[in-house]
């Protein structure tokens, strides 16, 4: 499904990524682990399509297509989606209309009708049931005063609306109390089919108690130094970085 | 011969034609001094520091019309708000059109200025409100002196004018070039309701330069929404000089939404003249090309426990400019005056300017008031929020500009003008989405 290869980033000619190879199959739950700076976010803005971020070496190839040319809406189209740590508030558009914008959009540039109101509705009760959101909040604006938690809920509600076939969660858990990691931790699970793929972005061991990942790859100094399996995430909740950098210092 | 020699040469013939009392000769006489000592403002004057006339004025207008145009209303409609019933009262190149108007004396008066300031059963509200609000201004006064035709409301007392009424000048271009000065009173009686829809279009490139008058009164507790729609082409200039003398307890809005023309002048100006009063005005602007738009407000509290509200949204792009300057003035005896003022504007374009301008004179000790502007860009994260989720860049940016006028949008209270400005705004952005916020 997603294939980085050689991947170099950088941004104002700071190099941040130094050759990043990711191989992501359909129905598999990545984790990328680091400490802070190692070029975590980085990447995940990278495959979304930010333009800040210029690719100096390397591509990214997304279900057999090239896609580092690609703007980031038409990464969207393809089933990109980015579930951002800092969510941005935007005021005077409403939950609701955003991502009903959102939706026929994405059906548009797929030569798809808007989808009838009926429809949009019902999907919309639907998935924000999942995520356990409150109607009275689809009508506020998008993000504005939202607390953390709320935030990042509706990160989770627009993915399952829109139904990706890769969804990067970048530091997901950050901000949220337990009950809120549990909420939607299980909506990522809920969503979580054969067909599609999660990479989660953290810092921290504890969401991913909930969201099992498949494999664990460490991040540091923008490349992945250390691959393994769920346990690996546990090696790092105990003993922290310091050893990983002391093994690619060494 | 220059514009101003022609005018003045041009008010003798037009003077001697006039059929109007006594009052009225009077006052244009007046007028027309008035002008002729002051001539065209320059940009020497501190209240159009950033706006210069001197281009449009070069124009060889013609300044009455020399025949009357007839235009057939399905070519129009679209200039209209036709989806709900209203009044209309209709000029074609300054000249009433009968066909396309629905005027009446029903109950109230929706009818014509000519017709106002020369029949006798007139002569009374005429002598008690014309040019009363109105400033000895060098623009007013130019069209105080040439003044003969727009509309006339009257509104007596106690009224809820149940069909919006609706204001329309249009221009055919049949001349190479055309100055119009209409000019329109409206009286609104004590506890009545009336909204009121104005539009300037012209249908051809030729140049138009439009110098109108409004003068408002609303009486005791009156309720008067005054919607502006200025999205003329590229050719058309507009000074807009409304007046407005509220009474105790009433509340008057102007929305103005500036969207076409090569240049607009908006000279909105507030007078509250008893207490309780609320002053309500609203304005976005979307211009691009090189278009000028110059919102130049006045509000004067002169009684205590009075309010205002301003809020003007500004997008600018390409080489267009703007301007704000909002005037407030409290006077001594205004105490407990609530007086807010918030213009906010986005600058889409390197080459596009903003002016703005807050100016406060407060003499009373006891009063609120509250100023703030800013002068942004779009936010380059909210873009990327929205694009990482399929919108594309350019429907994104029109989505963060139509959110950034909502709160002005979201005060008109005639869900078809809400409609209709939608449309123009997602028209004007080059976009298709419904922006249905």
């Amino acid at each position: 499904m997603l294939k980085i290869d050689d991947l170099h980033a950088s941004v104002e000619d700071k190099a941040i990524l130094r050759g990043i190879n990711l191989e992501v199959k359909p129905g598999e739950v990545h984790a990328i682990m680091g400490p802070n700076g190692s070029g975590k976010s980085t990447l995940a803005s990278v495959i979304a399509g930010k333009e800040e971020y210029e690719v100096t070496k390397g591509s990214i190839v997304f279900e057999g297509e090239d896609i580092d040319e690609l703007a980031a809406e038409e990464r969207a189209h393809k089933g990109v989606f980015l579930s951002f740590q800092y969510p941005v508030e935007i005021p005077g558009v409403s939950v609701t209309n955003f991502i009903k914008t959102a939706i026929n959009e994405t059906r548009k540039a797929k030569g798809l009708d808007d989808m009838p109101a009926k429809d949009m509705l019902k999907l919309i009760r639907e998935k924000s049931e999942l995520l356990e959101i409150d109607r009275k909040f689809l009508s506020r604006s998008l993000n504005e005063g939202f607390s953390g938690g709320e935030k990042k809920r509706n990160e989770i509600f627009q993915m399952a609306m829109l139904e990706p076939k890769l969804a990067i969660l970048d530091e997901t858990d950050s901000g949220l109390d337990i009950d809120a990691l549990r909420i939607v931790a299980n909506g990522v699970n809920k969503l979580k089919s054969k067909d599609n793929a999660v990479v989660v972005i953290t810092h921290y061991q504890r969401l991913l108690d909930y969201i099992v990942p498949d494999f664990v790859h460490v991040l540091y100094n923008g490349r992945i130094v250390k691959s393994g399996g769920k346990e690996l995430a546990h090696e790092l909740e105990e003993k922290g970085y310091d050893w990983i950098k002391e093994e690619v210092n060494a | 011969m220059d514009l101003k020699d022609k005018l003045l040469s041009s008010f003798l013939v037009f003077e001697n034609q006039a059929d109007v009392d006594t009052y009225v000769h009077d006052v244009r006489n007046d007028a027309i001094k008035i002008f002729e000592e002051k001539g065209f403002p320059s940009k020497k004057e501190e209240a159009w520091k950033y706006t210069s006339l001197n281009k449009i004025l070069k124009e060889d207008y013609s300044v009455f019309p020399k025949q009357e145009n007839a235009l057939e209303y399905r070519d129009v409609k679209k200039y209209f708000i036709h989806d709900i019933d209203t009044y209309k009262i209709v000029f074609i190149d300054g000249k009433y059109s009968s066909h396309l108007s629905q005027t009446t004396h029903d109950g109230l008066d929706v009818c014509l200025m000519s017709a106002a300031l020369s029949k006798p059963k007139y002569r009374l509200i005429i002598e008690n409100y014309f040019n009363k609000a109105a400033t000895k201004d060098s623009l007013p006064s130019l069209n105080t002196a040439f003044s003969n035709e727009g509309a006339y409301i009257q509104i007596p007392k106690n009224k809820l004018v149940q069909k919006p009424i609706q204001i329309i000048h249009l221009s055919t271009g049949n001349e190479s070039a055309t100055m119009l000065q209409p000019r329109n009173l409206i009286v609104v009686g004590e506890n009545s309701h009336v909204q009121i829809i104005e539009r300037h279009q012209s249908l051809t490139d030729n140049p138009v330069l439009t110098n109108s008058v409004t003068e408002i009164f609303a009486n005791k507790r009156a309720i008067i929404d005054y919607y502006k729609v200025q999205n003329d082409n590229s050719n058309a200039s507009l000074i807009d000089n409304t007046f407005i003398k509220q009474k105790r307890e009433s509340v008057a809005s102007v929305h103005t939404f500036a969207f076409g023309g090569k240049l607009i002048r908006n000279n909105l100006n507030f007078y509250q003249e008893g207490e309780r009063i609320d002053s309500i005005l609203k304005g976005v602007t979307i211009i691009g090309d090189k278009q000028h738009v110059d919102h130049n407000t006045l509000v004067h509290h002169i009684e205590p426990n009075c309010e205002s509200h301003q809020d003007y949204k500004g997008i600018f792009g390409e080489n267009s400019t703007g301007v704000f300057n909002g005037k407030i003035i409290v006077e001594k005896e205004a105490q407990k005056t609530n007086a807010f003022q918030a213009n906010n504007n986005i600058l889409i374009s390197d080459k596009a300017t903003i002016n703005t301008k807050p100016q406060l004179e407060i003499f009373a000790d006891d009063v609120k008031c509250s100023h703030g502007c800013t002068i942004g860009q779009l936010d380059e994260s909210a873009l990327f929020y929205m694009q990482s989720r399929g919108i594309p860049e350019k429907e994104a940016k029109a989505l963060l500009m139509y959110a950034f006028s909502n709160n002005v949008l979201s005060s008109v209270k005639i869900p078809e003008i809400k409609q209709r400005i939608t449309k123009i705004i997602a028209n004007k952005l080059g976009v298709n989405i419904g922006f249905d916020l």
